[in-house]
């Protein structure tokens, strides 16, 4: 009974974890670039929220259409002012430029917000028996909700228009040009996409953690991004399968190995399954085309 | 000839930076503060910054030092031990102060107190109770009681006051100030009779304790105790209440501030006792003045970190103030420092937080408040 609760607290992390590594996926897949600054969007939707809800007084679903909107807009922002005018420089200027954007995210939510953490209240509470053991309603929706996105978005990529463009440029975007599809347009499509889902995901993780700070997703990013590599990046379902591999190992090794352990065994995992298949579990191994 | 000349203006001049120097004697006197002013433990760095300035401002009106006035130095140091030394570094080096209260957690002032062993210059922390914090030199008090006194009153109050059989724990395990509680409480606690069902350890970034919790809920115990700080207390509870949790959370001094989280639902701290300095419903007329004045200024009750500052700031002028009347010169210095320092240990104060006198390891002997929330108020049941 103790081993089910703690899958299920590991499958609700690695829920959350699941949707941030959904956005690096499909970003990567597309323009090749790891987006650092990824991770960073989740603390810029919970201030969102926190903002709507305890400054300005907004019902809970507004304050999260607005969070959704905002990061979606900020994430289409930092593709067209950071990365669209280096699309053709070396993938390590990219790379680079995408840990400045995390670091000035950051720096601008400290700045604007200070550094002190803030409180949000959780709009799932109450709690549900399910033999013997007790689980928090909020759980149960994280999951459900992860579900739910990821089976979407498949839907989407594999039969709308939208989604269809999506493929085409990430299988090579000069062709796909070639063919009428609007490049930019997918490009801006996919990185508010992947924001949005952040988004969601922010809301779903101050439901449950309910603390938020300006730092909150450097360490979370980072664990989205193994989740992403190992699922595969580039997959989706690679990414999800991922996240939630990593946050039920988390979940286990602070249970029955050791709390400090955790995050060890999470970068441990990250290493074998590079040595062993460097494409990720679900990814395929392309080769570089000359 | 005119070398002469120039060595005898010279001569007049050095005389006259001497004098100039005598007559700085006559000026301000600087004292430095250190606290956290932002992040995580902001409320505590804040109520003692509040506190201090409250007790200099009512002192340099009241005429100071035979005229001359207290200047307080503030830096902040973030709660963060690296951030807390380049602060003292500042303070001794560029702003030349004769003495320093701070820092405010324990962290950063173990990494302060260990700097300042070699400058001898005298520290007084306010509020940081762990054990080591007095230990590195002959430099270092403090105006609390130690984690050791606390963790044993949690111990004897689980026993004696919640009749508890069994017990669990869960603290940060990277951190020195919820290590060494956990320590004494589980030691006291075999010795009270209390059994020990379940420990947990949490890393400092850790914001999800849902698997060490469904661990220690499974064992079921009366009382799980969190010597922690309030953000992590609270989170902790949350969790433990969001899985089932029914026993009662005792917590340290660090949860003194937990009502005052932006956005918190108080509901989740029902069931939480904590260990603190002072409670603010006594008839001491000391307690009631300092809440008087803290109030009319600041506009909230003063938790027990502010009373801490204030006694603190109390003690440091107090002996500053003896140091002057024996004729000692307030210039940062040996010899200033080492006046400071012996007017400090002869201190015997009746403050806000009890009596203080220091033993020979600059340690206060005090008794441990208990303190409850009660429908979002704290609400003092005694001393144990």
């Amino acid at each position: 009974m103790i081993f089910l609760s703690q899958i299920i607290n590991g499958l609700q992390i690695g829920s959350i974890y699941a949707l941030v590594a959904l956005g690096y996926s499909m970003v990567y897949g597309i323009v090749k670039l790891l987006n650092f600054a990824h991770g960073d969007i989740i603390m810029v939707g919970s201030y969102v929220l926190w903002f709507g809800l305890s400054r300005l007084g907004l019902a809970p679903w507004l304050s999260v259409i607005i969070s959704i909107t905002v990061c979606s807009a900020l994430g289409m922002l930092i593709e067209k002012v950071a990365y669209k005018p280096l699309r053709n420089s070396p993938k390590i200027s990219l790379l680079i430029t995408a840990i400045g954007v995390s670091y000035l995210l950051q720096n601008l939510s400290q700045l604007i917000f200070t550094p002190n953490p803030r409180m949000l209240p959780n709009f799932f509470p109450g709690y549900v028996s399910i033999g013997g053991a007790q689980f928090a309603v909020v759980t149960i929706v994280t999951i459900a909700v992860s579900v739910v996105i990821m089976i979407g978005l498949s839907v989407m990529v594999k039969n709308t228009k939208m989604g269809k463009a999506m493929r085409a440029v990430s299988e090579n975007s000069d062709v796909a040009q070639l063919m009428g599809i609007n490049v930019n347009n997918t490009i801006s499509f996919t990185f508010a996409l992947g924001s949005g889902l952040v988004a969601v995901a922010s809301v779903l993780y101050c439901c449950s953690y309910s603390q938020i700070e300006p730092t909150m997703g450097s360490m979370l990013g980072i664990k989205a991004f193994v989740a992403a590599v190992l699922g595969g990046i580039g997959s989706l379902p690679g990414a999800m399968l991922g996240g939630i591999i990593i946050g039920i190992f988390e979940s286990l090794t602070k249970a029955y190995i050791s709390s400090q352990l955790a995050d060890a065994v999470v970068f441990g995992i990250l290493i074998i399954v590079l040595l062993i298949r460097p494409s990720g579990i679900l990814g395929k191994s392309i080769r570089e085309k000359v | 000839m005119k070398k002469r000349l120039i060595a005898v203006i010279l001569a007049v001049a050095m005389v006259f930076t001497l004098a100039s120097c005598k007559k700085a004697d006559s000026g301000n006197i600087k004292i430095g503060l250190i606290t956290p002013m932002t992040g995580e433990v902001a409320v505590y760095g804040m109520a003692v910054k509040n506190a201090v300035e409250l007790y200099i401002n009512a002192f340099n009106d009241a005429g100071g030092i035979d005229g001359r006035k207290i200047d307080l130095i503030v830096y902040d140091d973030k709660g963060d031990a690296t951030e807390s030394v380049n602060a003292y570094q500042k303070l001794v080096t560029s702003d030349e102060v004769v003495a320093i209260i701070g820092a405010v957690t324990s962290t950063p002032t173990l990494a302060v107190m260990q700097a300042s062993v070699s400058d001898n210059i005298p520290m007084i922390t306010p509020t940081a109770t762990h054990p080591d914090v007095t230990s590195y030199g002959k430099n270092a008090f403090r105006a609390c009681y130690t984690d050791d006194v606390q963790a044993i009153s949690c111990a004897n109050f689980a026993k004696t006051g919640l009749e508890a059989k069994t017990a669990a724990i869960i603290y940060g395990s990277e951190d020195p100030y919820s290590t060494g509680l956990k320590e004494v409480f589980e030691a006291k606690c075999e010795e009270n009779g209390i059994q020990i069902v379940a420990v947990e350890g949490y890393s400092a970034s850790d914001v999800d304790y849902k698997s060490q919790l469904t661990n220690i809920i499974a064992k079921k115990p009366e009382v799980l105790f969190v010597p922690d700080y309030y953000n992590t207390v609270y989170t902790v509870a949350k969790q433990a209440r969001e899985l089932g949790y029914e026993g009662e959370f005792l917590g340290v001094d660090g949860v003194d501030g937990v009502l005052a989280i932006e956005g918190a639902d108080v509901s989740y701290l029902d069931g939480l006792y904590f260990s603190n300095h002072y409670a603010t419903d006594t008839d001491s007329q000391a307690v009631k003045d300092f809440i008087d004045a803290f109030q009319k200024k600041y506009n909230e009750v003063p938790n027990a970190l502010a009373a801490l500052g204030y006694d603190a700031a109390d003690i440091l002028v107090q002996a500053v103030a003896l140091a002057v009347a024996d004729g000692v010169k307030m210039e940062a210095g040996k010899e200033c420092y080492q006046a400071i320092i012996d007017k400090i240990a002869t201190i015997k104060l009746d403050g806000v937080t009890g009596n203080i006198t220091f033993d020979a390891d600059h340690n206060t002997q005090k008794t441990c408040t208990i303190i409850t929330v009660i429908n979002g108020e704290y609400k003092s049941i005694g001393s144990y």
